[in-house]
């Protein structure tokens, strides 16, 4: 692995916020892209920055246009509006066989007329790389993502997994600034699936490139990245470290698309939020506000009074108990009808009555309280 | 499960059409071909006079090997027409693709013989091309060669089995996923390279159908050197014509039939084969 430059020394602080890398030039800049297909407005106004060596992930439902964004950044689309720059050139401009950007396809496409090797050593073919510098780097290649045995074999004959790593030495052997991953793992089983996961951010560590992923799995970008970009109907939602993301979701529709939430609305006045029955002081300006609660931030507790200023106990009703191994889910339904989900320690069948608790702290005000 | 008796009266017809209408008169002619001709009478005494005779006289090797010639002439200009119609058509013709594709198909609902005296009209002595000649004053006089010589022949047939080539290129083409030409311009092909390097090695089995398609018609054809050919135009299949007809001697012609069989057998046993080694699934 000593031909990959290593990247620099970077540890990225996931509860910083956006700006924190503002200071180092990014490796690609999207200004203001949008992008439509005849009337049809696929992409709008999108502006992100891709830190080098970063694992960004591009995560939306299908139809958000993260694909569309992808393939503006290969050069398979041209931006109907804005500019894409890659390392202070303009990129958008530049024919993809120009761009020194690679992608995984999420088919694959790998070429059947020739052998695993040949597909990995084909872009160091038609780049015109010297002969004799072919075989190690394809050698190297392939033992990287564990296929050498496989070397002459054609693609077809290969599992769904294999024709997976091979794609990726084809695409990672060109040494490219910037490697896109169109939904690489999304035709793969559950297992081998969390199993690439792991093996694919092991090898993004190693080698240091700049990853741009694509995926509309939430559980996957969480575990993968060091920023996730959330994509909503062609715009950016938001974007984030996984952690402030699910943290401080910005919006409802970050807040349950990135895992669980019960969304409160709740009227704040003179230090106090109130959603119904259920009072926590809050410092957030007067008015309409909705917030964003968790289901393992409420927590059953003995007794409907007491506990802390900083928290709210209230006694539900229990509508449903869902056993998920570890954890249980519980549907409940407050005194005054808000049906909430709460994730406890599994304990066992609870009573038709529980008391609960959360924190003041655990309630985060969305900025956009917009439908979702 | 159908049971036997089911099915074999559904494959019961076809099979006797075929028995019929195409195994019998092969049988009837590769026996006729070892057969003679005796006082206007074709006399069942077997012998292989008729094939000795063939390889002997140096006109009917000659009239085949020509027949080649032209065919070969034929499948490679109807290749060179055909697969950049059908290329473009695949990859670049946008939504005018499917009115492109009709336009392509047209000239194959009209009748053989009309495009044949259209060529006619063209080529010959008071013809189109000879009037525009001689009006631009670039000739003085009619220019004889453009008609009844082979070249109206293999233009013709040219003319005529371009579409025949073109179908198969275009689905072979068709068939390419595009995602693969990406892939080839993503890893740093220019568009030149990725069709030389993934787009023609992927349309072989269309380029080998489109060839075969060709070859074999004007192996076969005898209509275009009656209507454009001329003396030196004459083809094989022409030979046999007239060994059927006038000159009686079916013997012969079956004989001559049998040897263009077995050669278009072998071409489509080959081509199978090619095509097969570069076909991925």
């Amino acid at each position: 692995m000593k031909t990959y430059a290593k990247p620099p020394a970077k540890e990225w602080d996931h509860d910083a916020s956006t700006t924190a890398r503002a200071g180092a030039d990014p490796l690609l800049e999207v200004r203001h892209v949008a992008k439509r297909f005849g009337g049809r407005e696929v992409l709008r106004d999108i502006s992100l920055d891709v830190a080098s060596g970063e694992f960004l992930t591009i995560l939306g439902e299908s139809g958000s246009g993260k694909t569309t964004l992808l393939r503006l950044i290969a050069g398979f689309e041209q931006p109907s509006n804005g500019e894409i720059w890659m390392s202070g050139e303009r990129l958008d401009t530049q024919p993809p066989y120009r761009r020194r950007v690679n992608t995984v396809f999420q088919s694959y496409a790998l070429f059947p007329h020739l052998t695993v090797a040949e597909n990995v050593a084909y872009g160091m073919r038609v780049q015109g790389v010297p002969r004799a510098e072919i075989p190690p780097r394809v050698a190297e290649a392939l033992a990287m993502v564990k296929m050498s045995a496989s070397a002459e074999t054609p693609p077809a004959r290969l599992s769904g997994g294999m024709q997976q790593r091979v794609a990726l030495a084809r695409a990672l052997v060109n040494r490219p600034k910037l490697l896109l991953l169109d939904e690489p793992l999304s035709a793969l089983d559950a297992n081998l699936r969390r199993q690439m996961q792991t093996e694919l951010k092991a090898l993004q560590r190693e080698i240091g490139i700049t990853f741009l992923f694509v995926t509309h799995d939430q559980d996957e970008a969480m575990a993968l990245s060091d920023r996730i970009a959330l994509l909503r109907a062609g715009a950016l939602e938001q974007i984030a470290s996984p952690r402030e993301i699910y943290n401080s979701p910005t919006s409802a529709y970050t807040a349950q698309f990135i895992g669980q939430t019960n969304l409160l609305t709740a009227q704040v006045s003179g230090g106090t939020a109130r959603a119904g029955c259920l009072l926590w002081p809050c410092a957030a300006p007067e008015g309409p506000a909705t917030f964003s609660l968790r289901p393992e931030h409420i927590r059953l507790v003995d007794g409907a009074s007491g506990g802390n200023p900083a928290s709210c106990r209230f006694r539900a009703k229990l509508e449903n108990q869902t056993f998920c191994g570890s954890t249980d889910m519980l549907e409940i339904v407050s005194p005054d009808g808000q049906h909430l989900r709460v994730r406890v320690p599994s304990r066992g069948i609870l009573e038709d009555e529980v008391d609960l608790e959360f924190s003041a702290k655990d309630c985060v005000r969305l900025r956009d309280a917009g439908s979702s | 499960m159908y049971s036997r008796a089911y099915k074999l009266a559904i494959s019961l017809p076809p099979l006797a059409w075929v028995t019929l209408f195409l195994l019998a008169p092969y049988a009837l002619m590769f026996m006729h071909s070892f057969w003679t001709v005796q006082d206007n009478q074709i006399v069942h005494t077997w012998s292989l006079n008729n094939y000795a005779k063939l390889v002997a006289s140096p006109v009917y090797v000659q009239v085949l090997l020509r027949s080649m010639w032209i065919a070969a002439r034929v499948t490679l200009f109807a290749l060179l027409l055909g697969y950049p119609l059908a290329y473009f058509l695949s990859f670049h013709a946008g939504p005018r693709k499917e009115l492109l594709y009709q336009l392509v198909i047209v000239p194959l609902w009209v009748s053989y013989l009309v495009r044949g005296y259209a060529w006619k009209t063209i080529l010959g002595g008071d013809g189109v091309l000879n009037g525009l000649l001689q009006f631009l004053h670039i000739t003085q006089h009619p220019v004889e060669f453009l008609l009844y010589s082979p070249f109206a022949v293999v233009l013709t047939l040219t003319h005529i089995y371009t579409p025949f080539t073109f179908l198969p290129i275009y689905a072979s083409l068709e068939h390419i996923p595009r995602n693969l030409v990406e892939a080839s311009q993503d890893l740093g092909a220019s568009p030149r390279a990725t069709f030389w390097r993934v787009i023609l090695p992927l349309s072989v089995p269309g380029l080998l159908a489109g060839a075969t398609f060709a070859f074999v018609l004007t192996l076969g054809d005898f209509l275009a050197p009656i209507l454009v050919g001329g003396p030196g135009g004459t083809m094989i299949s022409n030979i046999v014509q007239t060994l059927f007809g006038a000159a009686y001697q079916w013997p012969l012609g079956s004989a001559i039939a049998v040897c263009i069989l077995v050669l278009v057998l072998g071409l489509l046993f080959a081509t199978e084969r090619v095509e097969r080694k570069w076909t991925f699934s």
